[in-house]
Order: structure tokens, then sequence, then C-alpha cells
């Protein structure tokens, strides 16, 4: 006990200390390596000041000082354990460069590797797998040793197999060749493919053919998996246009196939919906910010609400009056949209505001082939879905959806049976409006909010619901979720530039051999 | 009939007098004051970069005015917003020129913007400051480049990603935004990492248009990239807005800096604002000029900034921030004033010759000197990677300040090119 003691207030020693702070980045990372290969826990809160900017050097008479900056203002020295009220003057914050970082995430990564936290051991054991280092081989044969939780244990495995892939003996190599067959990470791939090249005279690199055999079987097996991790993730990008796509089309597709209105205020209506959510967000800020983590939730119907507000009176004082005038509704509604990003502009300013993500829809979860799916993307989608779902049961299972739907069929009949057009008409639009302002909260997690965000989203909101055919919300949803998931797999191949190309002469082009969408009105309403 | 003509001549008359008032009143005052034009972004994509140029540029005129003026007479700026609308710069740098009889004008970001105004500077004799970074290629008499030609960022940016304290890239992403500074940069860097070495197929070009916001797959596409070789880099030349989904991706697709390393050549303070820079940390960005300099004429410029930001109540005055941009216009905006005081007349020729060989103690560290000939600054070179509160930490500089090369000696040709804009040695 008292010997553990002692070695303990030993790690790190002076000279590593002086190395730290002062040493070349070489000298640094030597002693980083030599850290992490002793795994001492004493050495933990060097390390980590180190990586937080908090160690700070000064020079003696005899020597470098190291010193840890507390949060208090405090300062304890790395050495000695004396405490400091404050930096003395002239102690400067040890920088490091990415070269050192990475040294020092492994040499931290080591030490946590004994931690009782089963995340922290996964974390610790991914950051080595990063970069495998022979000198860690002992300390991973004891974690091995002890470790009780099987992924953790697996994944020790795949690391220790990287390294003796490189520098075991061929019985080693050959098993560490069967472990890496197991896993679905591309890098492992690149570590197999020395095995299966040949030389300039054609004969194999390696000689051992029970090696090349495994190894050859090893890549086919990773391959596979890989690509189907790839196509997975390509799916998974074109369902999040697409559901980007589908919120900022669905309360256009309503509109317009309700009112045959072409608003083109619509972009803007979305616009409204970021700020709006931007507005929530700096009020929870000023007067509840212990609630700041959840503001988004309480963003979605101030939005919602904001949206279709604008929307209502913009059916009352305008486009009610020009009913059955398309080309003016038209222009009046591109006036409104001018207004409207001028009133922002001179209310917001011209520049873009800061919307937060919250810090639950930060990072992602990967999936097979060490992708990795992003939690704002998988939010976004579960919230297209669920705003889809609510608005076909309003359309479907409420008396105001049969009016709807009644008046969207044959406004004149539906007139003569007692429904009152003008009610349904402005209620309709400003739901529609509220749809566009829940994709302008949505957006405001992705992408940039800014007076012009609705100019970016008004082309393709049309593209959507021209494609699908007027009127048709089935149809809206098809063409969402295809043009995302087209976009995404030809911007795989050709760039993001050329996709876009792409998909608007694509549409060039169906939109000439069917003018009426994939879906198109059939029978006796499909005239008007 | 009657009340209309009435109303008609009324209106004209008052028409009438308001325009000679005004007429006599810019006579009256052109005698006193000097203007300045100031065209910058205020809205659109690039807005997120240009305007703090803007507030700087006025931060600096009232320094000047301050202190005295010019000649005996006070600068009063004329700004005006191009609103990221690249045909309209050109429109509106006429009317500066032509209509405010600005005697000269600081502005522009995005190298289309340049190259839109450009003629029209030419036809007009006018004087343009131009203060970023950007692809060279190009030599004005009537331009004053305060910014960074590819030889004093984006070479040596690469230099020391191929390094072995940078990580010792062997495998290069070129990303960037679809216009003619990425396009140039990336042909100029492909050939200079040719004659390096490195093979065609292990550099990866691409480009995304201007405001893109959905990064997921060139994301997707870096790390496979990443995984198929050896040490991989990245090399982003992405302007404005599209800067934050950009990074936004990055940190939460978990790409860090230790596995493959972002430098970006036109990502500084001001772009990080708002952006959550924890997941960012290591990334790279190489300036002339990061707010995190320690030295006496940064201090002093930085505090300045804060100041006049809180003074005029801005909208980052809370965060007060200062980067490479706002420092080439600053000293920009010196330099002229240096000039027009040597030449003693505000005329584009005079100033044209009295700015040779001027010098400045810039906010990095270093006196900036304007070149004899070729109308760029000779400037030091700075590589930093992202703090977690946003900043800079520098890892890499040079010795001193360097001479700039407008025309890059990575593309053929170009050692044909004199290094002087034609018609100069004309004025002289």
């Amino acid at each position: 006990m008292l010997l553990a003691a002692g070695i303990a207030r030993a790690a790190p020693d002076a000279a590593q200390l002086a190395a730290l702070a002062n040493g070349s980045n070489d000298e640094k990372i030597a002693a980083l390596r030599d850290l992490g290969a002793q795994a001492d826990a004493a050495s933990l809160p060097v390390l980590a000041a180190l990586s937080e900017g908090s160690l700070y050097a000064f020079k003696t008479d005899s020597g470098w000082r190291v010193l840890l900056l507390k949060a208090s203002g405090e300062a304890v020295d790395a050495a000695s354990g004396e405490r400091l009220l404050s930096l003395p003057e002239g102690a400067d914050s040890v920088m490091i460069n990415n070269r050192v970082r990475g040294a020092l995430a492994a040499a931290l990564a080591a030490i946590r590797l004994a931690s009782a936290d089963v995340e922290m051991r996964l974390e610790a054991i991914a950051t080595l797998g990063n970069a495998p280092d022979v000198k860690f081989l002992p300390l991973l044969d004891a974690a091995l040793r002890r470790e009780s939780n099987e992924n953790v244990k697996t994944r020790i495995e795949t690391v220790r197999a990287v390294i003796l892939l490189q520098n075991g003996q061929r019985e080693d190599r050959l098993m560490a060749i069967r472990i890496l067959g197991e896993t679905s990470d591309p890098a492992h791939l690149r570590l197999l493919r020395p095995f299966l090249t040949k030389d300039g005279q054609g004969r194999f690199v390696e000689t051992d053919t029970r090696i090349r055999a495994a190894a050859r079987q090893a890549a086919r097996e990773i391959e596979s998996r890989v690509q189907t991790g790839e196509m997975l993730k390509r799916v998974f990008e074109g369902i999040s246009l697409g559901s980007i796509l589908l919120l900022a089309a669905l309360g256009l597709a309503i509109a317009y196939g309700l009112m045959g209105v072409i608003n083109m205020a619509h972009g803007e209506l979305v616009m409204i919906g970021a700020y709006a959510a931007y507005v929530t967000q700096t009020l929870v800020q000023q007067h509840a910010p212990a609630f700041f983590d959840v503001w988004l939730l309480a963003a979605i119907p101030v939005s919602f609400f904001a949206a279709a507000f604008a929307g209502f009176l913009m059916e009352r004082l305008v486009i009610r009056h020009l009913y059955g005038r398309p080309l003016e509704t038209l222009l009046a509604t591109w006036g409104i949209s001018l207004m409207l990003i001028q009133g922002v502009r001179a209310f917001f300013g011209a520049q873009n505001v800061t919307v937060e993500n919250p810090s639950w829809l930060s990072g992602g979860v990967e999936i097979i082939g060490k992708q990795i799916l992003t939690y704002n993307r998988i939010a976004l989608i579960v919230f297209a879905a669920l705003v889809l779902a609510g608005v076909v049961v309003l359309l479907a299972g409420t008396r105001m959806g049969l009016f709807v739907r009644a008046v969207t069929q044959n406004r004149a009949i539906a007139r003569c049976m007692g429904v009152s057009t003008g009610y349904v008409d402005s209620m309709t639009f400003g739901f529609g409006a509220g749809l566009a302002g829940l994709a302008g909260c949505a957006l405001s997690q992705i992408g940039n909010v800014g007076p012009e965000l609705g100019q970016g989203y008004i082309v393709d909101s049309f593209m959507v619901v021209v494609l699908g055919g007027v009127g048709q919300i089935a149809g809206t949803v098809y063409a969402a979720l295809g043009l995302g998931i087209l976009n995404k797999f030809i911007e795989a191949f050709a760039g993001a530039v050329l996709a876009k190309i792409a998909i608007l002469l694509m549409i060039v082009i169906f939109i000439q051999k069917r003018p009426q969408g994939i879906f198109a009105l059939k029978g006796r309403y499909a005239d008007i | 009939m009657k009340r209309r003509s009435f109303l008609k001549s009324t209106l004209s008359v008052t028409a009438v007098s308001i325009l000679t008032a005004f007429g006599t009143a810019s006579a009256r005052a052109a005698d006193k004051t000097i203007h300045v034009g100031i065209l910058h972004s205020l809205s659109g994509t690039m807005a997120i970069s240009e305007t703090v140029l803007k507030d700087v540029a006025l931060m600096a005129i009232d320094e000047i005015n301050a202190s005295g003026g010019l000649l005996g007479k006070k600068l009063t700026p004329v700004v005006v917003d191009p609103a990221s609308n690249w045909p309209l710069f050109a429109e509106k740098a006429r009317q500066l020129i032509a209509q405010d009889k600005v005697a000269v004008v600081f502005g522009c970001w995005t190298s289309v913007s340049r190259k839109s105004v450009l003629p029209v500077f030419e036809e007009l004799n006018g004087l343009l400051f131009y203060p970023v970074q950007y692809e060279g290629e190009e030599l004005s008499k009537n331009v004053f480049y305060t910014g960074a030609a590819p030889n004093q960022q984006a070479i040596p940016a690469v230099e020391y990603l191929m390094s072995e304290d940078g990580g010792g890239a062997k495998r290069f992403v070129l990303l960037g935004t679809d216009y003619v500074y990425p396009r140039t940069t990336n042909k100029i860097l492909r050939a200079f990492l040719k004659s390096k070495g490195v093979a065609e197929a292990d550099i990866m070009e691409t480009y995304t248009p201007f405001g893109h916001n959905d990064y997921q797959t060139i994301i997707a596409n870096i790390k496979k990239f990443a995984s198929e070789g050896k040490k991989t880099a990245v090399i982003s030349t992405i302007n404005g807005d599209s800067n934050v989904p950009f990074y936004k991706e990055l940190g939460n697709q978990g790409l860090k800096a230790t596995d493959v390393p972002v430098i970006a050549f036109s990502v500084g303070e001001e772009e990080l604002r708002g952006v959550d820079t924890k997941p960012l940390v290591g990334h790279l960005a190489a300036w002339n000029y990061f707010m995190s300099l320690k030295n006496p004429a940064n201090d002093a410029f930085k505090k300045k900034w804060a100041s006049y930001a809180a003074a005029k109540k801005l909208p980052g005055a809370s965060k007060p921030l200062t980067n490479d941009p706002m420092e080439a216009t600053y000293i920009g905006i010196h330099l002229w004033a240096q000039a027009v005081k040597k030449a003693g007349a505000t005329a584009a020729d005079k100033v044209i010759t009295a700015m040779a060989e001027q010098t400045f103690q810039a906010p990095g560290g270093f006196t900036v000197k304007m070149d004899k000939k070729n109308h760029h600054l000779h400037k030091p070179v700075f590589v930093g990677e992202i703090r977690p509160d946003g900043q800079f930490n520098v890892v890499w500089k040079t010795s001193g300040p360097i001479r700039a090369q407008p025309w890059s000696p990575f593309i053929a040709g170009n050692d044909k090119k004199k290094d002087e804009p034609e018609g100069r040695s004309v004025t002289k």
C-alpha cells in the first residue's frame, strides 16, 4: 500500500514534467508514450490539465515548475502538490498541437482503460484503436485479462490484433487477421491490403500462403460489411434530405392543392418559423436558463402559431381578394415575401442569427461500417414523420379535414352542401402556413437562420409539389423522399453542384412527359 | 384639370429646389471632406464575413478623423450594400465612383465580386483596397491587395500539413465553394502537391454551391477517402455561412483533428462565432493574423475594436472578435491615408505612386510593407489550431514578412508575366 502511494507520487517524474513543460514536440510525445505505457492513475490530473489547456509552466532557477490551474483560480504544483493562491506572474499555458494531442489522447485513454465505468472504457479503447501503439501491448493484455464486459473485450481484442498484425509472430498474425475479419472498420481493410499486393516482378509481397488466404478472406468479409454500411448511410442521408423537402413542401401542397394559390411567400413563412425558434431560444436563455436544454420543444408550438398567424393574416387581407386570379396572386404573394424579408432584416438585422443545437442533438450513433448517423438528422426524420402523421389524421379523421377534402375536390358542390368555403380557406391556409413554420423550426437545427432562409427552399418546395401531383399528400411524400434519395446518390458520385443540376434536368424531362405529376386526380375532379 | 396642373407644377418646383439644395450642399461638402466608399455585403450569404469589415473600416475612418483628418479635410464614409450579389457589386462601385465621387473604395470579399468590380475601377480610374486572401492571378493598377497571395497563405499551410509536426499528411481533400477563388487555389495546390510527389489518386477535389448546408455526403466521402490510405488532410476553401453547417456536421460525425485535420483559408474567429468549437479543437486555419497573437500592437487594436463595438452597440459587442481581413482592412486604410499625406492629394494616380514602400506597424506584430511594384503587402504567415474557446493557437509561423507572388509559379506560363500591373510605369 505504502509502496503504491510512493509510486503514485512519482508519476509523472521530474524529467517527464520538464519534457511536457518545455520539451520539443518529439520529447513531449516520448514522455506521453511512457506515461501511457505506465498507465498510472496518478498522472491523470496532469494529463487532463494538459488536454484542457489548464497546465501552466514557468521557469525558475532550478528548472521548470509545472502548475495545474483549478477552476477556483488556485494553482497546484504538479510535482510537490503545493497549493498556490493564484498563478505566479509569467506562467504560460503549455501549448500542444495536433500531433501531441494524439499522443496525449492515447495516454489518457490508456489510463482510463482501467476505469470502473464501462462507457469510459469503451471510449478509451476507441481512442487507442485510432493510433495503435506497440508500447501499449502489455497494457492491453492486462486489460483483456480483467475485462468483464463482452463489448469492451471484443474491442480490446481488435486493437490488440491491429498491433499484432504489424508486430507479431506468424501465429499471432493469423489470429489477428481472423479477429479483424469479424469487424466492419474500413481502416482494417487498409491494414490487410499489403498482404495481398504484388511487387514489381508480380510476386506477392507476403510469402506465406496461409496468411495470404486468411487476409483475402478477412478483407472480403470486411468489405461487404463496409458496403452495407455505406448503403445504409446513403439511404439515411437521402431520407433526411427528403424529410426536409417534405416539411418545407407539405404546407405548400395543402394550400396549393386546396385553393390553387401559388404562394410565393411560402419560403418566408418557413423563415418566420425559424425566427420564432430563435426568439424562443433567446427568451428561454434569458428567463429560464435552467430549461435551456429543452427550449427546442417549446419552440415547436411557437413556430407553428407564429407562422400560422402570419399565414392567416395574409389570406384574410390579401389572398382572399384575389381568388381565381393566379397571376395577381403570384405577384401579390411575391411582394409579401419581399416585405417579410425586409421586415425581418429591419427588425433582426441582415446577418444570420445563431440558433444553438441542444446538447442532446449533438453527436451521433455509430452503425455498421463505422458510419455515424447524427442525432440532429435522426430527430429531423422523426419530426417529419410525426408532422406527416398529424396532417393525415387531421385530414382523414376530423370534420374540418372532411370539409377541406370536400372543398379541394369540388368547391362549388361543397358550397352548395353548406360548407363555409371562405372559413375553410382561411383555416387551411393558416394551417399550411403553420406547417411551414414547423419546417422553419426544424431547419434552424441544421442550417443557417437568416432573412433569406426561405429563398433557398421555395424552389425545392414547388419542385416537390409539382412533381408529386397537385393536391396530393401521398404524392408529396413520394416526391420528397424520392428527390432526397436520388439527390444524395447522385451527389455521392458526381458532387453537390452536378447533383443539383441533374435533379433539375430530370424534373424538367419528367414534367414534360407527365405534366400532372406522379399522382394525378382522376375522373371528374381532374378538370379543376 | 387646373388642380392637377397646379399639383404638377408645385411638385416639380419642390423637386427642383430639393435637387439644387442637395447639389449645393454636396458641392460645399466636397471642399471640406474626402468621401471614402465602403463596398461590403451587409446581407446575403457573405454578410457573416463582410459586415465586420464595414465596421472596422468605419472605426479606422473615425480614428483618422479624430487625429485631424487628411490634408485638413475630414473623411466621410459612404456605405453601400451589394447584398452578396456579384453584378450588384459592379453597379454599386460605379455609383460610388461616378456619383458619390469617392477618393477610394475599401471592399469586396469573394474574388467573384472583385472580378465584377475590376472593369469599373479600371474604366473610371478608381482606387480599390481589397482586404482578403485570394488566389492571385491578377494585378491591376487600380487595386491594392492587402490580403495574402497564395504563397502567403495556401502554400505555407500545405507545407505545414506535410511536415512532421503538421501530421505528415500524404493524401489531400480539396474542398471548396464553387467559384473562382477555390477553383484557382486548388489548381495551384494540385500543381504544388504534384511537385512534392503526391500522386493524382491521393487528391480528391470537390465543390459545393454558395449557401450549401447539407454536408452529410461530403463528410462521409472524406471519411471514406481517409480510410483508404495514408494520413489524410482536408484543405477547405468553403466561403460564407456554409462553414457553420460544415463544421457542425464535422463535429457531429466525430471527425477529429487528430485523425483528419481540416485546414481552412476563409474561416477565422468571426465565422466560428456561434459554432460549438469543442468538437473542433485542433482543426486549423492559416492566416496572416490571429486575434490570439500576443504583442502590444495587437493589444491596442483589440482594445480599440472592443470599445468601438461597445460604443456603436454592434451585434457582437458582448464578445468582440478581431480577425485577419479586419486587420487587412485596418492596415489598408492607414496605408492609404499615409500615401495621401505623402502625395498631398487624393487623385488616384498620385496615391498609387505614393503607395510604394509604405510601411505600417500591423496588429499581427510585424511591420508590413507595401511592395515597391506589385501592389501586394509583405506579410508574415501563421498557422493556428482551433481552441475550445473559438480562438486559435499559433502552432507555426514564418520568421518574418514574406513577399507576395501574385503570379503563382505553380501555374504554367506565369513565369513570363510581369510582377507589376500594366500601365503602372507610365504614371510614374
